[in-house]
């Protein structure tokens, strides 16, 4: 039983606290206010000469007790919550969200209202991998790149706007459907931006996929193998980089996604150029999904978008008017909320950083009993030692923007 | 979800004495086994070709107060060739402790940190069982049912005074 697998190997214990270094070693602490960690991450770097021998992340700083928060607001309250953790791309975490409690509730979604809920996760990725590409630019000192991905990303978030009415907590997925339908201009807008966009993420290849500084900075650095990947809990585009065919869209569908047709991205380069070329083939492809996105609301045009089942979901207003039935519906949902029945549930969505899932425990009440969610950011964080260890310092930013990892997520 | 998932058998058969419960809610299996035992599962459910749970994709606590065993750790495994998730638990009193599985899947190294920061459970032989959100001086574990929410007053015109009277600020 006790025999060593690749897995065990892997993990040296970090227990000593260095109190003086050893001779010729320097310890050199960077962030938690430095401009290439994301947020708030310190890494408490041990350093021979300009070789990383020790690498320690100290999270927690960006810790608002989300979880707890919770516990204490109805099951609604907290959508809002979930929007928070990971900013950039807040849809993702509200699908997850919606997906425990609906199975919790075991509510059906209407077909319109999965359409949409799939097209706007993937203008969503997209506005997520476009601040990764920004930033990873930015940082390896291709400042032009940065000012490009804003200005498309802008665009998705006036659409976010036109869709919410918030740029960016859109908070817009409500249990079993959508908080409204899709406004009149949507359609054009969308299909502006996705005519536009290839043309645009062509010119961001031209400017760094060839260019031999980018490239001299990322090929061959931060080296992650598949069973290392594998052990660490990294999912989405960092384990795709290295090597690993897996996709919860494709392999595990959720919302509408097993009727999308889309093709899943891997590298076996495990490096940090891989990643990059995953994450851009990953931006193709949102593309392509959001297309298909595009021809399927016009299908379902005039549909439901939100779950008929009236314990879930609020009556529309002009019932209200007419129905005594309706109006207790209203009361209740707006009051305590709905009570699933007691039990747990775990879903989990492909985010734009890997897989995030919510556990949710109900103990038969209007608020949940616990409330956990599981970020990608968080797993994927434990890769930056293995990865940075034995490299050059510089190489570390490179290495922490292509983990692109969002500490409202990792601290919650 | 079709397919039949025989993980619950396959841990019943070899692991007899170790199943305490096995339930399945929304076609999610749920498997609470013997604390002391739960090392060789995760062990056995990673290594056999079958099983191949490849990935620990998430472990977590919940706090059942006023129950006994107090505590729950959940493990969420996940079988990417299978295509399959399963779910194992354990049970905990406040003064035991839980076998660290650093060993089988070290990326639950940061998960079991986490839990002990929130509901204090002790993991045996983490190798580094510190805080991980808190600060290192925190009172108390937060996600416990018995700690406090906690609140900022609100300053308005009538009470500011009396607040910020009160409130630790830096030293100038």
């Amino acid at each position: 039983m006790s025999q060593l697998t690749p897995a065990d190997t892997l993990f040296e214990p970090d227990i000593e606290v260095i109190e003086e270094p050893l001779e010729g070693r320097m310890v050199l602490n960077v962030g938690p206010q430095h401009p290439s960690t994301h947020g708030v991450l310190r890494m408490v770097v041990e350093l021979e000469g300009e070789r990383i021998v020790d690498l320690r992340p100290v999270i927690g700083y960006l810790h608002t007790g989300i979880e707890k928060e919770a516990e204490f607001k109805t099951y609604a309250k907290s959508i809002t919550f979930t929007d928070r953790m990971s900013y950039v791309s807040p849809l993702n975490n509200e699908l997850a969200y919606m997906l425990a409690v609906e199975r919790l509730m075991d509510v059906e979604v209407p077909k319109r209202a999965q359409y949409i809920r799939v097209l706007l996760c993937e203008l969503d990725r997209l506005a997520s991998h476009l601040i990764w590409l920004g930033t990873h630019g930015l940082e390896l000192g291709a400042m032009s790149v940065m000012l490009y991905c804003f200005r498309e990303r802008e665009t998705i978030l006036d659409i976010m706007e036109m869709v919410s009415g918030q740029r960016m907590m859109a908070s817009y997925f409500r249990f079993g459907g959508l908080a409204w339908e899709l406004p009149d201009e949507f359609e054009t807008a969308v299909t502006n931006f996705l005519t536009e966009f290839p043309d645009r993420l062509a010119e961001y290849e031209a400017l760094l996929t060839r260019n031999p500084i980018w490239v001299e900075r990322t090929k061959d650095i931060g080296h992650l193998d598949p069973d290392e990947a594998l052990a660490l809990g990294v999912t989405g585009p960092m384990l795709r980089a290295s090597g690993v065919d897996w996709d919860l869209r494709r392999d595990m569908p959720y919302s509408a996604y097993d009727e999308f047709d889309f093709d899943v991205a891997v590298n076996d380069g495990c490096d940090v150029y891989a990643r990059y070329l995953v994450r851009l083939e990953e931006m193709r492809q949102s593309v392509r999904i959001a297309w298909q996105g595009l021809e399927k609301l016009e299908g379902t045009a005039g549909q439901p978008i939100k779950s008929p089942n009236r314990k879930v979901t609020p009556p529309p207003r002009e019932e209200l008017d007419t129905s005594m039935e309706a109006v207790i519906h209203h009361f209740k949902l707006w009051t305590e909320g709905f009570k699933p029945p007691v039990g747990e549930a775990y879903a989990a969505v492909e985010a734009p950083r890997g897989e995030l899932g919510f556990y949710i425990v109900s103990d038969g009440s209007g608020k949940p009993y616990r409330w956990h969610m599981r970020s990608p950011s968080f797993a994927n964080l434990q890769s930056i030692a293995p990865m940075a260890e034995g490299g050059l310092f510089a190489d570390l930013i490179a290495i922490g923007a292509s983990l692109d990892p969002i500490m409202g997520e990792v601290d919650r | 979800m079709t397919a039949r998932n025989p993980t619950t058998e396959r841990i019943k058969e070899q692991f007899p004495e170790a199943v305490i419960a096995v339930r399945q809610i929304a076609g999610e299996q749920t498997v609470v086994v013997e604390r002391e035992q739960i090392v060789e599962i995760l062990e056995f459910l990673r290594d056999e070709e079958d099983l191949d749970y490849n990935m620990l994709v998430d472990l977590t606590g919940v706090d059942f107060l006023g129950r006994t065993p107090r505590f729950e750790v959940v493990y969420h495994l996940l079988s990417m060739r299978h295509k399959r998730r399963v779910r194992l638990k354990v049970l905990a009193e406040e003064t035991e402790s839980v076998p660290s599985v650093v060993r089988v899947f070290p990326t639950t190294n940061f998960h079991e940190r986490e839990v002990y920061d929130m509901f204090g459970i002790d993991f045996e032989h983490h190798p580094d069982l510190r805080r991980i959100l808190m600060p290192d001086e925190w009172e108390g574990h937060p996600l416990r049912k018995d700690h406090p929410l906690g609140y900022e007053p609100v300053a308005f015109s009538h009470n500011s005074n009396e607040i910020y009277r009160d409130k630790s600020f830096a030293e100038d």
